[in-house]
């Protein structure tokens, strides 16, 4: 039942290990469709291609939302728990058939919902809004995913029960699986609300209830859409902990902040969503602006205290190494050459100067004006969830294939470059997004001219440059998703096995030498780089409010 | 110790200088940023969200022709222009695809406008000035403007609401 690893001494429940390669490959499948999905919408929305018809656009947004927001990100995150929970902690996964039947029922679900949107039965976008209706196939097929991954939730904590029952690892959870907890209770509140939202709508579809409010219909479908989104920061910064441990040997200076901040997540989730209600006609402004505080409070709160414990668990790890002189000498010598590492700092990086700066604009009552349903919307999540999320997801790749699915990574070269271009591309795209959306382009939009309508709109000339930045951006990502998949699955299928440490192409780094008593800071040019941060923040804020007062007066 | 449990005593270690530095400045800045929201709806002139009723299409949509038939001065391509006098009630319909009517206004006035739709949900999305709005069918969405520019402004949709919603796109003209 068990193997033990010959690289890090783990034990490996080769049931837990099958389960985790199935969920990583149907994450893998999930992706490449929403990559090519991708390039058919930026050559769509380039309005010098202007690819696809009207409705092909809207459907392929709608696949695109699904597979790459959807279910590359949750199939993935059911391979992680199951990671974290049995071979992390040296145990024994709790239930393999109820596994299986989890896997089974979010496979099914992933097909139900790509096939009633290919057949043009679901050109309803990813949020579905009430009265905006789809076939009742395809809000099966949301159900029946949300429960399979809600099974697969379950199984992460009974596989931590037992471990704990089993004394399988020490007092405390590591760290990385204490994220992954956090992770796995917003899962579970999140996707209890798919429920509240999703089987009313199924059964309004079917013709049993004959209305849905749009107001309520968008209330609660938030609670699922955006809680689902803190899941997948809560499971990138264990990944960026993963990374700083796994890259340069890094721990936090601290861990009971660390730990805290993650518990600063469970607590902000539950009225997160509040966010996208900000210009709705329902919710008064005392609940407005109480909610989207409370986020401020205490998700914006965690995500900074992580923004400063990641990067300088790796500056201090490497200063015990011995790179002490300046500011940057430590993130010099930092190993850019391991795939994993670029990939965790480029994720932190990206997430934190793109999506987080734009993301408190986007979640403040006033300045949502500017925004809501902009370009800049898909511009911000572009930032968080692509450059942050999914590139640390594909960083995490680099050591899940040597040591879970037993493979050399294949073209190791490409695979240096290829953080960089998908990285690269990515800010490219949400940068021009944003940019573009603060010129008024509207997202979901198939035809910034209007042609067919009563009317034209010009947007400022200026568009046109970022239109064409918008272009290159997005061709890069997908250049730099490809080379992701290519590698990934020429190792999987075709690559050579690993037969032991030698074959190894990642570092496992050994602990740093312990620190030496000092006087002063622990990380100064973590500190450095996210005071640097907190500058371009607050000039942007600025900006943004400025402009708003520039505005029509409206109360 | 990602990988690894924390190591002995982790709880009572002490928080390091520069972390307890930066978590006060952030804890700052989000306290901040919180208090400046609630200033802003004192001394700010742009907040969203003033007042909601609850309404039917059909009933919204009899207001909104009262509306036009009271105020009415031409048509353009088949949409009527409508010329309501300042600090009165404003109509405006969101339907697929289209706005509806073309609103006359004067510079530096007050309109409540009430603002919904007859089907799906639509996006009120005021260019060149670019401030955003939902518009929801069954609420009535009161929100008072004041323009302070004039010129030919344009409402795109911006939430999607079927195929042709690339086509749903209104007018306003402010005059001095
Ligand atoms: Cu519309």
């Amino acid at each position: 039942m068990f193997r033990t690893c010959d690289i890090t001494g783990l034990k490996v429940d080769l049931r837990a290990e099958r389960l985790i390669q199935l969920n990583a490959v149907m994450a893998v499948v999930s992706l490449l469709i929403g990559v090519i999905a991708a390039l058919l919408l930026v050559l769509t929305r380039w309005q010098v291609v202007h690819l696809l018809p009207a409705e092909w656009y809207y459907r392929v947004l709608t696949l695109h939302g699904l597979n790459a927001l959807i279910f590359w990100i949750v199939f993935f995150e059911i391979a992680g728990l199951y990671f974290g929970s049995t071979v992390v902690l040296n145990s024994r996964m709790s239930s393999p058939k109820f596994g299986w039947l989890a896997l089974t029922l979010m496979v099914l679900g992933f097909l139900l919902v790509n096939y009633t949107i290919l057949t043009g039965n679901a050109d309803v976008l990813m949020t579905s809004y009430a009265p905006l209706q789809a076939h009742s196939l395809y809000y099966l097929g949301v159900i029946l995913f949300a429960v399979g991954a809600l099974v697969g939730v379950f199984l992460f904590f009974a596989n931590l029960l037992i471990a704990r029952k089993e004394r399988t690892y020490g007092d405390s959870l590591p760290l990385f699986t204490f994220g992954l907890v956090a992770a796995a209770i917003i899962a579970t509140l999140t996707l209890a609300t798919g429920a509240v939202i999703y089987i009313p709508t199924l059964l309004w579809s079917l013709g049993i209830i004959k209305t849905m409010d749009a107001g309520v219909y968008k209330l609660v479908w938030w609670g699922l859409g955006h809680s689902s989104q803190q899941i997948n920061v809560t499971a990138m910064i264990a990944i960026w902990y993963l990374g700083a441990f796994l890259t340069v040997g890094g721990t936090s200076i601290n861990e009971k902040v660390s730990r805290l901040a993650f518990v600063f997540y469970v607590i902000g989730i539950n009225v997160a969503s509040a966010h996208h209600l900000l210009v709705d006609p329902g919710p008064s402004p005392a609940w407005k602006v109480f909610n989207t505080s409370y986020v401020m409070y205490i998700a914006v709160l965690a995500s900074m205290i992580h923004a400063f414990a990641v990067p300088s668990a790796v500056e201090s790890a490497q200063r015990r190494r011995g790179f002490t002189k300046g500011l940057f000498d430590w993130l010099k010598n930092a190993p850019w050459g391991n795939p994993a590492f670029s990939a965790v700092f480029l994720s932190i990086i990206i997430f934190g100067f793109i999506g987080g700066v734009t993301g408190v604009v986007n979640g403040m009552e006033q300045t949502n004006i500017i925004v809501h349903n902009t370009l800049s919307i898909p511009g911000h999540f572009k930032g968080t969830v692509v450059g942050g999320t999914t590139l640390a997801f594909m960083g995490a790749t680099y050591y899940l294939i040597p040591l879970i699915f037993r493979k050399k990574i294949a073209f190791f070269g490409l695979a240096k470059l290829q953080p960089w271009v998908f990285g690269g591309g990515i800010s490219l795209l949400a940068v021009s997004m944003y940019i573009l959306g603060a010129f008024g382009v509207p997202r979901r939009h198939y035809d910034i001219t209007f042609s067919g309508g009563p009317f034209t709109y010009t947007f400022n000339p200026a568009t046109d440059f970022f239109w064409v930045l918008f272009a290159i951006g997005g061709i890069v990502t997908v250049i730099g998703a490809l080379m992701w998949i290519l590698i990934v699955v020429f190792s999987v299928f075709f690559g050579q096995s690993v037969r032991g440490p030698q074959d190894m192409q990642l570092q496992i780094a050994s602990p740093p030498p312990p620190a030496k008593e000092h006087h002063g800071f622990e990380a100064p040019g973590t500190l450095t780089l996210t005071l640097l941060f907190m500058g371009v923040f607050l000039i942007f804020l600025l900006l943004n409010w400025g402009w708003l007062a520039a505005m029509w007066e409206v109360r | 110790m990602a990988l690894l449990p924390p190591e002995e005593g982790w709880y009572f270690k002490r928080v390091a200088k520069d972390e307890k530095m930066w978590i006060a400045i952030a804890l700052v800045v989000c306290l901040a940023l919180f208090f400046w929201m609630i200033v802003w709806h004192v001394y700010g002139k742009q907040n969203p969200s003033f007042t909601t009723y609850r309404t039917t299409p059909q009933e919204f949509n009899a207001l909104t022709q009262a509306f036009i038939q009271k105020y009415k001065i031409g048509e353009e391509k088949g949409i009527p222009v409508v010329e309501p006098p300042p600090n009165s009630d404003v109509f405006l319909l969101g339907k697929m695809w289209a706005w509806e009517p073309i609103l006359v206004l004067k510079k530096g006035q007050e309109y409540r406008f009430h603002i919904s739709s007859l089907d799906l949900l639509h996006g009120f999305s005021l260019q060149p000035v670019n401030m955003n709005f939902m518009v929801f069918p069954g609420y009535d969405y009161v929100l008072t403007f004041r323009p302070t520019s004039t010129g030919e402004f344009y409402i795109v949709c911006n939430e999607f609401c079927g195929i042709g919603h690339h086509m749903m796109i209104g007018k306003i003209i402010v005059k001095e």
